[in-house]
């Protein structure tokens, strides 16, 4: 891997990743993961289908346990760690008539993993109001989640997320089926979270480009293997190539980052299309 | 005067088989409800079609070896969701509940074989019956009822969970096959005490149409689970006067009567909806 950011390891990182390897039907999905996130950081992570982004995840969440390595959220192990990860899903699509209200699944992200019903009361009601505004979501608080707009229902899954106070929060493809301005409300809103917030927000895309005015950081995965950096440290023809294991051009248009491979182009994924 | 005597004769409420029909009914249909509710918001209506009705081999099963019918019910029942459980993963359930429900049906058929050609409190499983019940099978249920109230209130907030948003709640602790194995042995549960009483063929209606109706009338997972209780108790009730006076069989009201509910719960979201689309101006 090549980590061309000089911080390494550090006492304020809350995300640390260690020689970090995972094996998935007799192959190498993720190999030689090294990676430190500061607090407030916004990690946008990019690569192929199959690169190995949602692996990633399921190992910071704790879901998957890597064969090499160690991980670590704020110094603890990730199991230890869980309440300090919040998680927006890849895909989301409740029945139109599911009795739950937006409030309602806010609300799970507060306490649905405890045992019993709760009886309500004014503190968790206030937090729950609170969540809501965060994103902006107030005004249809009490619609059924099924009715909602795909750009609605993302606010939703983001405010579930930060209901608990987390240090981190991971995103996995929250932009795939929004269109261009549900796209921006989405970024901007979580672009918040990071840096006025001062939560760390790791964000899988397949489209770079509407993350460029606010990621700190660029994650970039391919063949099993990483690079972090900034943009213009990781997004170069050099850089990728390596990564790639074949040779690839980074174009710039209009502002807009174009990755495009020279000799099997279809088998990149391309900086600007979706999916 | 005539008419309430005619629906509401004395019987109904006084003779002491009825009486236990009413406790025993009553709480069958508050069961059903209950766990009816997490059916709906898993959609997983099938597994609440197959349980009781690969129960219903374990009946059979009972008969012939001469052992307590319920008690094979409970067996089979347990048996056959912890088998829909270890096989199945969310996406292919269909395919796997089918395949543990065959297994069970062609158990069912060997052991009706191998009995002997009539086994009548093996149909009377098939359709249940209400009325032949006695105190000690009231008390079973009732029983039934409580172990389940207390594994829904216990369990409610992660389950709840684990069926609306599985990936976010196993992101955050919510074990989702654990999850799982819980719902269907609940459903399990809710066959055994329901298929005595409204038979293994119409035990179904009485799971899923208050649930899926209740679904429509309530906005929020705990109007909607005591929305579903209230239709559920009130569906047997109905069920139960209209069977005392005509004489026909409990099951087939209560499936009208839940299905009738049905059709109120989607009138009424649709009339909810336009009301409300009439305060929107279309973009
Ligand atoms: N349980 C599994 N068993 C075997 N291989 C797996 C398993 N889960 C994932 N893989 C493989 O690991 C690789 C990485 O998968 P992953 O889901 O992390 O990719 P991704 O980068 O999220 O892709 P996408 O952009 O399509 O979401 C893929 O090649 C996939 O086939
Ligand atoms: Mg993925």
């Amino acid at each position: 891997m090549r980590n061309l950011d000089p911080v390494r390891t550090h006492e304020d990182s809350v995300l640390d990743l260690q020689g970090v390897a995972v094996h998935l039907g007799g192959r190498a999905v993720l190999h030689g993961i090294d990676l430190s996130l500061r607090p407030g950081e916004f990690v946008g992570v990019i690569g192929p289908n199959g690169a190995g982004k949602t692996t990633l995840l399921k190992i910071i969440l704790g879901l998957l346990r890597p064969d090499e390595g160690t991980v670590q959220v704020a110094g603890r192990d990730v199991r230890a760690a869980r309440s300090l990860v919040g998680y927006v899903p890849q895909s989301f699509a409740p029945d139109p008539d599911l009795p739950l209200r937006a409030r309602d699944l806010v609300a799970l992200g507060l306490d649905g993993a405890r045992w019993g019903f709760s009886l309500g009361g004014a503190r968790r009601r206030a937090k729950v109001e609170e969540a809501l505004s965060w994103v902006d979501a107030l005004h249809y608080a009490d619609q059924p989640v099924g009715r909602l707009s795909g750009g609605e229902l993302q606010r939703l899954l983001v405010a579930q997320a930060l209901i608990s106070d987390p240090r981190i929060v991971l995103l996995d493809e929250p932009l795939a089926n929004l269109d261009l301005r549900s796209q921006g409300d989405v970024v901007a809103l979580v672009g918040r979270v990071a840096h006025v917030r001062g939560v760390t927000v790791v964000l899988v895309t397949h489209d770079m480009n509407p993350l460029l005015s606010v990621m700190d950081r660029i994650l970039y995965l391919a063949r099993g293997q990483a690079a972090l950096g900034t943009v213009d440290e990781v997004v170069r023809g050099d850089v990728l190539t390596q990564l790639y294991g074949h040779h690839v051009d980074v174009v710039r248009v209009h502002g807009r980052i174009l990755v495009v491979g020279g000799a099997d182009a279809e088998s990149l994924t391309c900086g600007t299309c979706d999916g | 005067m005539g008419l309430w005597q005619t629906l509401f004769p004395s019987g109904l409420f006084t003779a002491s088989f009825m009486q236990n029909a009413w406790l025993a009914g009553t709480a069958v249909a508050a069961l059903s409800a209950l766990v009816g509710f997490f059916v709906v918001l898993r959609g997983a209506t099938f597994v609440a079609h197959a349980v009781p009705r690969a129960s219903f081999a374990g009946a059979a099963g009972a008969v012939l070896a001469g052992g307590d019918t319920v008690l094979g019910l409970a067996i089979f029942s347990a048996l056959s969701a912890l088998g829909m459980a270890a096989l199945g993963t969310r996406r292919d359930q269909g395919q796997t509940t089918a395949l543990v429900l065959m297994a069970a049906l062609g158990l069912g058929s060997l052991f009706l074989a191998l009995g002997g050609a009539y086994a009548p409190e093996v149909y009377a499983l098939l359709f249940g019956q209400i009325v032949g019940i006695g105190r000690m099978d009231v008390y079973a249920i009732l029983g039934l009822l409580l172990l389940a109230l207390a594994a829904t209130a216990l369990l409610y907030r992660p389950l709840l969970w684990s069926s609306v948003a599985p990936d976010v709640a196993e992101a955050k602790g919510v074990p989702r096959r654990r999850m799982e194995i819980l719902f269907l042995l609940l459903v399990a549960l809710a066959a055994t005490a329901a298929v005595p009483i409204v038979g293994a063929l119409l035990s179904f209606s009485l799971m899923v149409g208050p649930a899926a109706a209740a679904a429509y009338f309530g906005r929020s997972p705990g109007q909607a689970l005591g929305i579903a209780v209230l239709i559920g108790i009130l569906s047997i009730w109905l069920s139960l006067v209209f069977a005392y006076d005509t004489g026909l069989p409990v099951g087939f009201f209560v499936a009208a009567v839940t299905a009738v509910f049905y059709g109120l719960g989607r009138l009424w979201a649709h009339l909810w909806q336009i009301e409300r689309g009439r305060g929107q101006v279309p973009v």
